[in-house]
This record gives structure tokens, sequence and C-alpha cells, in this order.
């Protein structure tokens, strides 16, 4: 499955690029398996997402809880817990 | 009613307060958030999202119109880079009453600064720069509102 990943602030910094597309497994069909995929893909990844408890997403468009279902989604942004205001 | 806006440009708060000025509200209550220089810190960096932030920004914005009795609502954040002094953020509530205006006033600050994709660096005079972290403060505060 074809999938347009978007990263911000220091998940960007870390993953160095703020897009991508992935070709992602037939296995992993939720967050947190798609954090798992990435930590273990290089280098890059493993450094971004050693902490998924510290990653927020959001499922085309929509904000997801920890561990939410990817069903059929196109994009996913990931990012760290926002700091606006 | 509902005025929405992420922009690079500097935020003329005295211009949007016109907008409430010629409303003839009965009431308009204010937040207005400013760059502090504590620390040496020369310049605040936000990233935002292309659409999400937007997106936010205008979702908030529907839930306080929704829940209180509201006759204007401003709500504009800054991204890119700023410097001390200047706003990040206006929110501005106008309503016949100002328990509604204050209320909503609080709300959107509270709400905005733990769930809407924007995302603080600081840099320092040092040449140091760190990502802001979220805070436990911040989230017991927009927790008030659910």
């Amino acid at each position: 499955m074809a999938l347009n990943i978007s990263y911000f602030a220091w998940v960007r910094e870390r993953m160095g690029t703020a897009e991508e597309v992935v070709d992602l497994p037939a296995d992993i069909t939720d967050l947190t398996a798609l954090l798992a995929w990435l930590a273990a893909r290089d280098a890059r990844g493993a450094l971004a997402f050693a902490e998924p408890h510290r990653i927020r997403a959001a499922i085309d468009g929509v904000m997801a809880g920890a561990g939410a279902p990817l069903g059929e989604a196109r994009e996913i942004a990931l990012f760290p817990p926002v700091t606006g205001g | 009613m509902i005025r929405v806006a992420v922009q690079a440009a500097a935020i003329d708060v005295g211009a949007e307060l016109d907008r409430h000025d010629a409303g003839g509200h009965g009431a308009s209550a204010s937040f207005i958030g400013r760059v502090r220089g504590d620390g040496g810190l020369t310049e605040l960096f936000l990233e935002h999202h292309p659409v999400l932030t937007q997106a936010g920004l205008r979702d908030l914005a529907q839930v306080a119109a929704e829940r209180w009795q509201l006759a204007a609502l401003t709500l504009i954040h800054r991204v890119g880079a700023m410097a001390p002094g200047d706003t990040i953020v206006l929110v501005l509530a106008s309503s016949p009453h100002r328990s509604e205006a204050l209320a909503a006033c609080e709300f959107l600050i509270d709400r905005l600064k733990t769930e809407v994709m924007l995302w603080k660096r600081e840099t320092f005079e040092d040449g140091r720069a760190a990502w802001v972290e979220a805070r436990v403060g911040d989230a017991v505060r927009a927790e008030r509102w659910s």
C-alpha cells in the first residue's frame, strides 16, 4: 500500500525530510506498527521514533489516537505534541 | 462572524480590535500572546501544517460559537520567525454578555495550545536552538473544558 507520510518539527529534523511516499507492508495495519516499522527501517527512523509515546498523528487530516488503525489511509502526518499559543 | 487566520505577517491587533468595536457588541474579551525574551531568546519559530493548522483553528472557533453566545470571533495565529515582543496569537471574542466573551476567549487559548498543529522552536543568543516541550499544565487546563 502506498502511503504519503509527512513529518513536522523535531520528527521532521530527525527524519531528514518533510515527506515521503512509502510502500507499506501488508501487515502494518495500525499506528503502533507503523512507528515500529519506521524505527526499524533505518538510523533516522530509529532516532525519530525511539519513543513512540512522544509521537502524535493525523490520519487523512483527522487527529488519531495512539494505536489507531490505518484503514485505507492515504496520508499520515507524524509529529510531536503541539506547542502553539 | 468568525474570522480565522494563519499568517506569516505581523498581527495588527489594533485593526482586528477595530472590527469588533465597529460591531457595537456589548462585551469583547481578548487574549494576546507575545514572544518572551527570557534566557537570551533571539528568535521564536512557529512551524505549522499547510492545511491542518488552519482547519484546527476553524474547528475550535466553531465549537466555541456553538457553546457560547458570540456575536463575533477572531482567532489569528502567526507562523514563521518571530522576535521578542511580537504577537504570536490573538483571540477576540465579542458577545452581548461579558461572561460568554471571557469564557470563549479562555477556552480558545487553552484548547489551541493542546490541539492545533503548531510547534515552537527557540533560538538563543549563544546559537543554541531547541524545540519547546509540551507542558503537562497546558493539558490539564485544556481538559477543564471537556
